[in-house]
């Protein structure tokens, strides 16, 4: 094809000599500044308030959980001399009846946490995205068989499962990740795939087949970006789900085995002692809850920074 | 009138060989049932028998109500959909007969234009990645190329880093034009592009296909449920419904003297923007909905809406629409047209 | 019988102020089909939104819609809704929103008689029947059973016209009752409103972006442009002496049916943002007869040759008798090669 520019100055249909002239007219006014994706998503999470806020806080209590539990004087296996004293200097959350330093408690339970909530969101977001894209790209059998096993897998109850693996095989920290991920990676397929069916039906993907687009380009330059948004919103409420999970299995008992500790562990420790040490189970109950509700604020945000058609963020 | 107003007919402005030739193609669609077999309970007729040639630097207009089949024909020449039956010709060679590579060639012959420029582009490309990816797909990427697509469809090669929806409709669908240009296909196949636009808006997108068109040579098949559009742009029109041609003419024959009573109906049912032309047409008015192509009528498949059968013919004549399919043929009026008793009517 | 004066609706959103409607002033006749034709973004809509109550709290409506003697702007919920449906109602572009779809349409029908008048409820039913018969449902008997979803989108459309007309209202509001429709569907529809209209000697605001169904369905046609009239007059003044240039454009970036175009001609650049619209004509960026004093002062509502033709143009005495082509050609070209086309504007 010849350039452009010459095309239309000789162009036998047109041949206005206004044509010749191009630049001199502005398009449209854009109203925003040209910004690169990466720029937009982070000024729209920034514009997220809570989100931020969300962001701050729990980055404060990793920072807390990891550096502080280093550093502070009395690791949770400790036994103190002072039993059963309240919250004081020297103790901040507190001891409970043996003499364990309840803030060194509080500090190893985050720790237990946080590290399931990620095994489980990573764990399951990873595997569950693959088989939800698999099965809602290639549609047919393939998706009839592998969605019929993930909804096997969603039939059986997490609790009980978790609580019979969990009993036999111990109760190391990262034994309950994987069990619980093992469970929940069927939910992320359920939701990757419908993702996926809805994207698949789009123009854009049918006009990138249309160009001669391998499935594997289709699949990582197309799918993949679009899924993106609501599959680490999913991830974040799953890091959320996790941390209620593996605090009410260890309530329950089948969790973290003393004498390592969880917060949920903590908190069913702390059940009778309610009215006589309240600072054992407030304490933990608070970083449950702090933990919880930021990572679901810091979703929201994410939800809303990855939607390319936001606009709040206009000046 | 017919003399005087004669464009030319195809065969005059067209030489040689189609560049490309539809063969009686069919597409069924199967209506799968609940339950964990997903056991197939029937066929939509999306497409039955459609045949078709579109030649060197011509537009051949496909028009038809939703549901037609005019853009299932549209994504079976794209190989976007597999045919149930018959073939499509790219320069005489059959294409379910190539190879992926060779199809891969052959795909730079053809492109397509969606009708809806929201959906059609992905909304987390930049304008360049999207009117790059062609290129990128066949290995001729060039940044220089990509400039030159934008300008050559009227935006402006500065704000290539933008994302689609930064952008009005109207200049989205140039976007997906530029894209399918960059391979320099000798043929586009345009599925409704205007339908989704302002009428302002609307004329420029139709002037620069027509530009395209003239400055590169290009033959298209535009697609597209409205008739005053297409008498516009083509230079040969197909009429179906339900899934089939019913009337094939060149555009100008088309609406001096259709012949298929649905042809007559759709050109009367169109409204025209003039007020005492519009208040004194001729009307023929057909009543009810396009069946489902999922149980079409058996015989003539108009003939459940037909205001000839349903008015005009005789018991006998009515047997033969229902036992039997109206072949494709001239009858008589100059070009062919699937009805037993077609004939012209001058409606306009 | 209905007026509306100087009519405003804004909206507060996060991009700033929203002027959908910016001071649209019209009255309806008894019996008259006002139709209101613009693209998408001109206010047509909410400018019918308005008249029947149904815009959302958070807009700020001023101006009158007087009614019957009330004012309807400000009114309340509960005088509203003796208002709507009873005397003015109003069919939608997408007739399944307008359906309920959990129970038979007869019955929908029944009730909308019941909501308005005191009958019994079998008397209600066949009411409801003899107005699927008007229009044009075949077996109404037999379809008042039927639920939404097993008619056909025509049908439906059909029924919500017969759910408008049944209270014999004085005003019909059509907003794009045709645009979700098939063409040939399309013409049984407008029959079946027009049928609507003549049995119950309503008004018809007829809102549309198809100059085509305006030209056969309107007595009067008002032209709206970024939330004004721009212009107005019966149907044979506007198709045929437009006074404003925009007018003029729109009819010529249409193809027409009737006769082999050989170029259209498209009105360059883009409809302004409702947001911080400038002062002047909001037309003059696009206009190729703009003059400085079109970008001082918004143009107004003038009127022209005749008592019933009016146009908001400074120019509209050169505009009136010259095609689209002799005022647009000049712009087309370089709006081509610099590729303006029009946002369609902030909703």
């Amino acid at each position: 094809m010849p350039d452009a520019t010459e095309t239309q100055q000789s162009s036998p249909l047109t041949g206005q000599p206004s044509e010749t002239s191009p630049a001199g007219q502005p398009e449209r006014e854009f109203t925003v500044p040209e910004r690169s994706q990466t720029q937009m998503i982070l000024r729209r999470f920034l514009q997220h308030k809570l989100a931020v806020a969300s962001l701050f806080v729990l980055l404060g209590v990793v920072l807390v959980a990891f550096v502080g539990g280093a550093l502070w004087k009395y690791s949770y296996v400790d036994i103190t001399a002072d039993e059963s004293v309240p919250p004081s200097w020297e103790h901040p959350f507190g001891t409970d009846a043996v003499g364990h330093d309840s803030f060194a408690q509080v500090l190893r339970g985050t720790q237990l946490s946080l590290g399931v909530a990620v095994l489980v969101a990573l764990f399951s977001t990873i595997v569950g995205t693959v088989w939800g894209s698999i099965a809602g790209y290639y549609r047919g059998w393939l998706d009839t068989v592998m969605m019929r096993i993930a909804d096997l897998v969603l039939t059986l109850p997490l609790l009980a499962v978790a609580a019979v693996l969990g009993h036999n095989v111990g109760g190391s920290w990262w034994l309950i990740a994987v069990v619980i991920a093992g469970l929940y990676w069927a939910y992320v397929a359920r939701v990757a795939r419908g993702v996926v069916l809805s994207l698949r039906e789009k123009e854009f993907i049918e006009a990138s087949k249309a160009l001669g687009a391998s499935d594997m380009r289709i699949i990582l330059r197309h799918l993949v970006p679009n899924s993106l948004g609501a599959v680490i919103v999913n991830a974040t409420i799953l890091v959320a789900i996790a941390i209620l999970i593996e605090t009410a299995l260890s309530f329950l008992g089948f969790g973290v085995q003393p004498p390592d500790t969880s917060l949920g562990l903590l908190v069913s420790n702390a059940q009778t002692a309610v009215s006589t040490r309240p600072w054992l189970f407030y304490f933990p109950g608070l970083f449950i809850i702090i933990i919880a509700l930021t990572i679901n604020f810091i979703g929201d945000g994410l939800r809303d920074a990855f939607d390319p058609k936001q606009t709040k963020v206009r000046e | 009138m017919r003399t005087s107003e004669t464009t030319a007919v195809p065969a005059a402005t067209t030489t040689g060989e189609p560049v490309l030739s539809a063969r009686n193609l069919v597409k069924h669609f199967p209506v799968r049932g609940g339950g964990l077999l997903r056991r197939k309970v029937g066929d939509i007729h999306a497409v039955c028998d459609v045949s078709f040639d579109i030649y060197e630097n011509e537009t051949l207009g496909l028009v038809g109500e939703s549901g037609c089949g005019k853009s299932t024909t549209a994504r079976l020449l794209m190989d976007l959909h597999p045919a149930t039956s018959g073939d499509v010709y790219f320069d005489g060679t059959s294409i379910s007969s190539l190879s992926r590579k060779q199809m891969q060639r052959t795909r730079r012959n053809m492109q397509i234009v969606f009708q809806d420029p929201y959906a059609s582009l992905d909304p987390r490309m930049p304008v360049n990645e999207i009117v790059a990816e062609p290129l990128r797909i066949h290995g001729v990427y060039d940044a220089d190329r990509v400039r030159q697509l934008l300008h050559t469809v009227g935006l402006r090669p500065e704000h290539g880093n933008r994302f689609p929806h930064e952008f009005s409709g109207g200049q989205r669908q140039r976007i997906g034009i530029a894209r399918a240009l960059a391979l320099e296909p000798r043929l586009l196949v345009l599925d409704e592009p205007v339908s989704a636009l302002d009428v302002s808006i609307q004329a420029g997108v139709l002037n620069l296909l027509e530009d395209l068109q003239a400055e590169l040579g290009l033959s298209y098949l535009f697609v597209s449920h409205d008739l005053s559009v297409v008498r516009h742009v083509a230079d040969r029109i197909a009429v179906m419904y339900l899934g089939k041609i019913v009337e094939f003419a060149p555009a100008e024959r088309l609406f001096e003297a259709p012949a298929h009573p649905y042809t007559q109906a759709l050109i009367s049912a169109i409204p025209i923007p003039d007020p005492q032309k519009e208040r004194s047409r001729q009307r023929i008015v057909i009543t009810g909905d396009v069946p489902s192509p999922g149980n079409p009528p058996s015989g003539c498949r108009f003939r459940t809406r037909c205001p000839k059968f349903a008015n005009e013919l005789s018991e006998s004549d009515r047997t033969l629409c229902v036992e039997q399919e109206p072949e494709l043929i001239d009858r008589g009026q100059g070009h062919p047209a699937a009805c037993h008793f077609a004939e012209s009517a001058a409606l306009l | 019988m209905l007026e509306v004066d100087d009519l405003h609706v804004e909206f507060p959103t996060d991009d700033g102020l929203v002027r959908a409607v910016r001071g649209v002033s019209f009255g309806l006749r008894r019996g008259e089909v006002l139709g209101i034709v613009g693209e998408s973004g001109s206010g047509k809509s909410v400018t019918s939104m308005a008249v029947m109550g149904l815009l959302p709290d958070t807009a700020r409506v001023s101006g009158a819609i007087r009614y019957d003697g009330k004012n309807l702007v400000g009114a309340s919920d509960k005088e509203m809704s003796t208002v709507r449906g009873k005397r003015i109602s109003m069919v939608f572009q997408d007739p399944m929103t307008s359906l309920n779809p959990v129970y038979p349409i007869g019955y929908q029908i029944a009730e909308a008689i019941l909501a308005h008048e005191n009958i019994r409820k079998d008397a209600a039913m066949k009411r409801a029947v003899e107005l699927l018969e008007v229009v044009h449902i075949p077996n109404p008997e037999e379809r008042a059973k039927a639920y939404p979803h097993e008619l056909s989108g025509g049908m439906r459309q059909r029924i919500v016209i017969a759910i408008a007309m049944a209270n014999r209202p004085d005003i019909i509001i059509a907003d794009e009752p045709t645009t979700a429709l098939d063409v040939t569907v399309q013409a049984q529809i407008l029959e079946a409103l027009a049928n609507a209209q003549a049995e119950t000697g309503a008004a018809m605001m007829l809102i549309t972006h198809d100059l085509g169904v305006i030209a056969g369905q309107a007595d009067r046609v008002q032209v709206m442009y970024a939330g004004k009239v721009v212009e107005a007059g019966t149907a044979e003044e506007v198709f045929y002496r437009p006074r404003m240039p925009y007018t003029l454009g729109l009819l010529g970036s249409l193809p027409r049916l009737d006769v082999r175009s050989e170029r259209l001609t498209p009105i360059s650049g883009s409809p302004p943002s409702a947001v911080n619209m400038p002062p002047g004509c909001p037309f003059s960026p696009r206009c190729p007869m703009a003059a400085p004093e079109c970008d001082v002062e918004e143009p107004p509502l003038e009127q022209g040759m005749t008592a019933t033709h009016f146009a908001a143009c400074y120019f509209s005495a050169d505009v009136e008798g010259h095609t689209p082509d002799e005022i647009f050609r000049s712009t087309e070209a370089a709006d081509a090669a610099s590729g303006s086309s029009a946002r369609e504007g902030s909703r």
